[in-house]
C-alpha cells in the first residue's frame, strides 16, 4: 500500500481526512512506466477511504474511484484545482472498468464505503459522482434505496470532470463514449509484449538454439517466431482499425503470414520450401493466437463475439501449429 | 455511430445478446448515460436500440435499469478469460 497523501490532513465533523494534491512527481511517473510494462501491477494500490483535494467544504462534490494507484493518480492530477472529496473504494487494486465487470466496484462496496465515511455528516448535499465505467457493477437505484444518496454517473475520462462539474454535472455525448485511439492502444503495447514474450520467447529460443550449430543460426531460426509475437502484441494493436477484417484472430493471421514470410529472407534463414511453409504455418498460428488475446485489452469486443471467433479460430490455430511443427520436424530442422 | 465505432473499430455483427422490452421501459434514460458505445437512443416515451452490433455486453445498462426492461448475457470480451472458463469449466474470468 502506498499512502498517496501529503502529510497534511483536514479537520472535519467526521474526523481528520487526509489531504492530497493533484501534483504528480517522479515517483508517479516511474510507477506509471512500471504499470505500462506490467511490473507489479497487482500491488500498486492506495488505502481505501476518504480523501480531500484542495479545500473542500460541505458543498463540494464527492468523487468515487478505485484504489488502483494509477487510477487514483490520474484522477487527482485531472481534478487539480478543484475542491472535492474523493472516496476511494477497495477494488483490490483493480481499475474502475475491470473492477466493475467483476462486481468488485459494485453496489455493495459503494454502500459500505459511503456508510463508513459518514458522508451524510460530511456533506450538505445527497449526491455522489461515480465514473461512468463503474456502471456495469453498480445499480444506481439500489444505492439510492440503501443510502438515500443519488448516484450521478460522471464522464468516462477523469480529464472531463472539470467540464462536467462546470456544466452542473452534465456530461456531453462525447464524454460518455469510450474510444480506442492510437495513443490509447500504444499505451497497452508494453504489457502485451511482456506478458506474451515471458512465456513464449524462452521456449522458442531454447528450441532454436538446441537445434542449431551456431548461436547466430539459432537466432535466425527463432526470428520468425519473434516476428509472430510482435505481430500479435505490437503491430495488430497499433494498426487495429485499418486491418479490413473484424475478427482479431484473422487480423493476426493476415498481418502475420506475410511478415513472417519476409523474416525468412534473413541471411542464413530457412532455404527449403517445405521448411519455409512449416515455419509460416506455425508462426501464423502464434500471431493469430496472440492477436486474438488482444480482445481482452480492447474497449469494444463483446464476449459473444469473442466466443464466436474463438470457436472458429482455435481449431485452425492448433491445426496450423501442429502441421507446421510436423513439417519442420520431418525436415530435420530441429534435429 | 460514435466513439470507438466511428473510427473503424467495429466487431463481429449479429452476435450481441442485448434485448430491450419497450413495454417495460419507463423512459428514465439512465441506460443512455451509462452505455459507453451509444447503443441506445431516446425514442419517446421509451428508448430504442440504435446500434446493437456496437454493444460490448458490459451489462451497465441492464444493471442500472430499474424496471428491468433490458437484458443481456454480460461478461468480459476477452479471449484469455473465455479460454480459462472452458478449461476450468467455470464462468469466464480475467486475470487483470
Amino acid at each position: 500500500m502506498v499512502m498517496a497523501a501529503s502529510p497534511e490532513s483536514l479537520a472535519t465533523p467526521v474526523g481528520r481526512v487526509p489531504r492530497i494534491t493533484g501534483r504528480l512527481g517522479g515517483r508517479e511517473a516511474f510507477g506509471r512506466l512500471r504499470m505500462r510494462l506490467g511490473i507489479g501491477r497487482s500491488r500498486y494500490r492506495v488505502t481505501p477511504g476518504l480523501y480531500a483535494i484542495g479545500s473542500p467544504s460541505p458543498d463540494s462534490p464527492v468523487l468515487v474511484t478505485a484504489n488502483y494507484k494509477l487510477t487514483f493518480d490520474t484522477l487527482r492530477r485531472d481534478v487539480d484545482g478543484i475542491d472535492a472529496w474523493i472516496l476511494v473504494l477497495d477494488t483490490d487494486g483493480i481499475n474502475v472498468w475491470c473492477a466493475a465487470g467483476k462486481g468488485r466496484f459494485g453496489t455493495e462496496e459503494v454502500v459500505t464505503r459511503v456508510q463508513q465515511a459518514r458522508l451524510a455528516e460530511l456533506v450538505s448535499h445527497r449526491t455522489i459522482v461515480l465514473p461512468q465505467l463503474a456502471a456495469p457493477g453498480v445499480a444506481a437505484h439500489d444505492v439510492r434505496e440503501r443510502t438515500g444518496l443519488r448516484v450521478v454517473y460522471g464522464p468516462v475520462r477523469s480529464r472531463d470532470i472539470g467540464a462536467f462539474l462546470e456544466a452542473r454535472m452534465h456530461a456531453t455525448e462525447a464524454m460518455r463514449r469510450v474510444t480506442f485511439s492510437l495513443p490509447e492502444r500504444a499505451e497497452l503495447v508494453g504489457v502485451e509484449v511482456v506478458e506474451h514474450f515471458k512465456i513464449v520467447l524462452p521456449v522458442v529460443l531454447v528450441l532454436a538454439l538446441l537445434g542449431s550449430h551456431s548461436v547466430w543460426a539459432g537466432l535466425v531460426r527463432a526470428a520468425p517466431y519473434v516476428v509472430a509475437l510482435l505481430v500479435g502484441t505490437v503491430v495488430v494493436p497499433l494498426v487495429l482499425p485499418w486491418i479490413p477484417v473484424r475478427s482479431f484472430a484473422l487480423k493476426g493471421a493476415v498481418v502475420g503470414a506475410p511478415l513472417i514470410a519476409i523474416s525468412l529472407l534473413l541471411p542464413g534463414g530457412i532455404a527449403s520450401l517445405p521448411a519455409a511453409v512449416g515455419t509460416v504455418l506455425a508462426g501464423t498460428a502464434i500471431a493469430s493466437y496472440s492477436a486474438m488475446n488482444f480482445t481482452g485489452s480492447s474497449t469494444f469486443t463483446s464476449p459473444s463475439g469473442v466466443e464466436r471467433e474463438m470457436r472458429r479460430a482455435l481449431p485452425l490455430q492448433v491445426g496450423a501449429l501442429v502441421a507446421g511443427l510436423v513439417t519442420l520436424a520431418a525436415q530435420g530442422i530441429w534435429g | 455511430m460514435s466513439g470507438a465505432a466511428q473510427t473503424g473499430l467495429r466487431y463481429l455483427p449479429g452476435v450481441v445478446t442485448l434485448e430491450l422490452d419497450r413495454a417495460r421501459c419507463n423512459g428514465c434514460g439512465v441506460c443512455l448515460q451509462v452505455c459507453p458505445h451509444g447503443v441506445l437512443v431516446r425514442d419517446k416515451p421509451a428508448v430504442a436500440i440504435r446500434d446493437r452490433d456496437a454493444c460490448m455486453e458490459c451489462g451497465a445498462c441492464v444493471v442500472n435499469c430499474e424496471p428491468g426492461a433490458l437484458c443481456v448475457t454480460p461478461g468480459v470480451g476477452c479471449a484469455w478469460a473465455i479460454l480459462r472458463g472452458w478449461l476450468r469449466r467455470s464462468e469466464p474470468t480475467c486475470s487483470c
